[in-house]
């Protein structure tokens, strides 16, 4: 019984929110590994990305819910979603037709699309707060709670609850249909395998006649679509302000890299990992301890690693980790 | 021919400050001046990282942060309850961390090959981390509880703010030198990644490391290099200056002071710069650029790339160092949650890109000309939001939410000069001088 406790405290506070976020960190690691694969940059534009496709989905939740519309226990963001990715994929190709094809063209350095992607985060960044504004927004509506705590006490008569938000729930299957789409695209039809060709070897690409523009393209909207879902899911589950977006793509590079940029799977393991490790060192592990151990035996402490203060400083220590063992990551990427 | 690109538009930039000296206010031009001065000094760090040597560095923020940690650590009077409560368990953990590493490093090199090494690397790391923790705990509880209103830090050194400066480069160089050393070698990517994380970590320490730092409760009230408005205005000396100007001492004595501020900053700026133009070009600095255009024939040429590189990304960060030190004791307080990426960063990308990298008169002017216009883009934005919208008349929410917003329109306008100057001028505003010279 005691054991069960332990185990439904972790879960509550360790486990659920660690997939959701994790599963949040991975769709946002994919967009940064895709453009990283074919376009052969970081793109530092990539949260003011999820901010901006955001932001459109919550002016059309917003607009829906003025109109009544909703999804009865779903929130009404979903419905929004679809608009959200089709302004999103508008803007990011925007951003490829007057600034990254002219460097393109010219073959320009790797670094140089990197400097292009800081103007674009700054105008992005700056758009998005002119249309609405610095502040949090939340945008979360329909059911709260698949389980709450106090039912989940009732049902299994164990004196710890564990609650699970609507919004971690559906960030989990959003989050597997997503991903199981993605691989079906990259690895079954034909767009798909052109842009891994691409991604391989792009001379070898070019003359086996695949259109370097069509895959360009292809990824831009990629990248949108996964970045509008993240940053909704995210926003759904927390909630949206831009500048934590921009602090977002910090655990997004570290995950990328982690799995190994420029490699899909690597991706989603290094979201996971980085978002296990996250709320793992930082959780203060006292009262499972006290379930675990004799009560005279608990420390007076937190049994904390780390504060909660230094979250973003997990991922980094895990990236530099990573950069001094295995600078390819864990699944072997593109990026050397 | 290019000598006088320069002189012009150094005039044009003197004009613009004058106007806003004449038109607006003296005391806003000099406060402008001085802000331009910092952003050139840290320009001119970047540029060496950058223009010379092609390395990407998104953590200028974290270098700028620990120049003023350096200003309080060395300028603040020390809290010497807090150092009698704490100042040994400070110690001994510090002692600890450092042996901690050492250990790690050390079983981690002397192991290569046998087995059990990495397990035995981890846990002499995670064995210290417990032993330091529990060295470091009590004593920082103990410091915070220390008055914690006033003061509930450590307190500095109490010596002139000054030494500052340097010790703030010598604290950002240290950090610099860590993180090349982990990621100099690899793509470029990943340098520009790592140096982002390790300002946001510099800067998340500062937050909340409240022994150190009071965290963002701010310290206030840092003593100054110059003296006080209040000290001159019952100088009699001053009196009869301010006499002779026919001025208001009140009024004046605000802008003497700022005068002074600008006088320290502008020896420092031409002295890093006159070093950064010897440096250029002397042999290291051709070296540094044929390694920056072609890392595979300098390689074959007998040059150590990576240890280069190293070298200038740590020369570079102390530059970033020494500004931010500047910065903090200009501001005279520390308030870890100004430091912002995009303002700290990104903006002196913008600086050097803008100026022309490469060219460390380019990095002066980009300092001033950018600063400047991140300054005025909030009141040119509210003026042209309030022309274009003028026939809306006054009570439009529109029209209000755009005249609210207007404020973001720097960040836009920084991002369009960045992407307009690298597209269709790629070279900045003062190219680099390239051939003989």
């Amino acid at each position: 019984m005691e054991l069960l406790n332990a185990l439904a405290l972790l879960s509550n506070y360790v486990l659920v929110p660690a997939l959701a976020y994790g599963s949040q960190l991975a769709l946002g690691a994919l967009g940064v590994t895709l453009v990283f694969g074919i376009l052969r940059f970081s793109n530092f534009a990539h949260g003011d990305t999820m901010a901006f496709g955001t932001m459109v989905t919550i002016l059309f939740t917003w607009w829906f819910q003025s109109m009544g519309l909703h999804l009865g226990p779903l929130p009404t963001a979903l419905l929004a979603l679809p608009f959200g990715i089709v302004f999103c994929a508008a803007y990011v190709l925007l951003t490829d037709r007057v600034i990254y094809r002219f460097y393109r063209h010219k073959r320009a350095d790797p670094v140089i699309y990197l400097i292009a992607s800081v103007g674009i985060m700054f105008v992005t960044n700056g758009v998005v707060r002119f249309i609405i504004g610095p502040d949090d927004q939340n945008f979360a509506d329909g059911e709260r709670f698949i389980i709450k705590a106090g039912e989940f006490k009732k049902l299994t008569g164990l004196s710890e609850g564990v609650s699970i938000k609507a919004s971690q729930g559906i960030t989990v299957v959003t989050m597997v249909i997503v991903v199981a789409l993605l691989f079906w695209f990259l690895n079954r039809t034909r767009s798909g395998k052109s842009m891994r060709a691409y991604s391989d070897n792009e001379d070898l690409a070019l003359l086996s006649g695949i259109n370097p523009d069509r895959v360009v393209a292809i990824t831009w909207i990629l990248a949108a679509a996964l970045a509008t879902i993240a940053g909704t899911l995210y926003g759904l589950d927390k909630s949206f302000k831009p500048f934590t977006y921009f602090q977002l793509l910090l655990p997004i590079f570290a995950s990328a890299i982690v799995g190994g940029l420029g490699n899909p799977l690597g991706a989603i393991a290094g979201g996971f990992v980085i978002a296990f490790s996250e709320i793992m060192i930082t959780y203060a592990y006292k009262r499972v301890v006290a379930y675990m151990i004799p009560g005279d035996w608990v420390p007076d402490g937190l049994v904390q690693l780390l504060s909660t203060d230094y979250k973003f400083a997990v991922s980094f220590m895990i990236l530099l980790l990573v950069l001094l063992i295995r600078p390819n990551g864990i699944f072997k990427g593109t990026g050397t | 021919m290019s000598s006088m690109r320069n002189v012009i538009y150094f005039l044009i930039m003197t004009a613009l400050i004058v106007l806003v000296g004449e038109f607006q206010s003296w005391n806003l031009a000099l406060s402008i001046v001085n802000l331009c001065i910092i952003s050139s000094i840290m320009a001119l760090g970047v540029n060496m990282q950058w223009g010379y040597a092609g390395l990407f560095n998104a953590g200028i923020m974290g270098f700028a942060a620990l120049g003023g940690l350096a200003a309080i650590v060395v300028s603040m009077p020390p809290v010497h309850e807090a150092w009698s409560a704490g100042g040994f368990g400070i110690f001994t953990g510090i002692v600890a961390l450092i042996a901690t590493v050492v250990a790690a490093v050390f079983s981690y090199r002397k192991m290569k090959g046998r087995p059990f090494r990495t397990a035995i690397v981890v846990l002499i790391s995670i064995g210290g981390y417990f032993i330091m923790r529990s060295l470091f705990d009590p004593a920082t509880d103990a410091i915070e509880k220390v008055n914690p209103a006033t003061s509930g830090y450590l307190g500095g050194m109490g010596l002139p703010i000054l030494l500052a400066w340097p010790l703030g480069g010598i604290l950002a160089g240290a950090a610099a030198w860590v993180v090349g050393k982990i990621t100099l070698g690899l793509r470029t990517d990943y340098l520009a990644i790592a140096t982002l994380g390790i300002s946001e970590i510099i800067v998340a320490m500062l937050k909340n490391e409240d022994w150190m730092t009071r965290g963002v409760k701010n310290v206030v009230g840092l003593p100054r290099p110059v003296p006080y408005e209040i000290n001159l205005q019952q100088s009699d000396w001053f009196i009869q200056l301010s006499g002779r100007f026919d001025t208001d001492p009140v009024a004046f004595s605000s802008i003497f002071v700022k005068l002074c501020y600008a006088g320290l900053f502008t020896v420092v700026l031409l002295i890093i710069l006159y070093l950064s133009e010897k440096a250029l070009r002397s042999p290291w600095g051709r070296m540094m650029r044929a390694i920056r255009d072609n890392e595979v024939s300098a390689n074959a040429m007998g040059k150590n790339i990576t240890a280069r590189h190293l070298q200038v990304f740590v020369l570079g960060s102390v530059v970033v160092g020494i500004a931010g030190a500047m910065l903090t004791t200009l501001d005279g307080q520390l308030t870890p949650s100004s430091y912002q990426p995009l303002r700290f960063t990104f903006l002196v990308w913008v600086m050097v890109i803008v100026g022309g990298s490469g060219n460390n008169w380019g990095a002066v002017l980009g300092g001033f000309v950018i600063w400047f216009f991140w300054i005025m883009s909030e009141p040119m934005g509210i003026w042209l939001m309030d022309v274009l919208t003028s026939q809306m008349g006054e009570g439009n929410a529109l029209r209000s939410h755009l005249i609210d917003s207007a404020q973001h329109m720097r960040l836009m306008t920084m991002g369009i000069i960045l992407l307009l100057t690298l597209r269709f001028s790629p070279r900045g505003l003062l190219p680099e001088k390239t051939g003989r010279h």
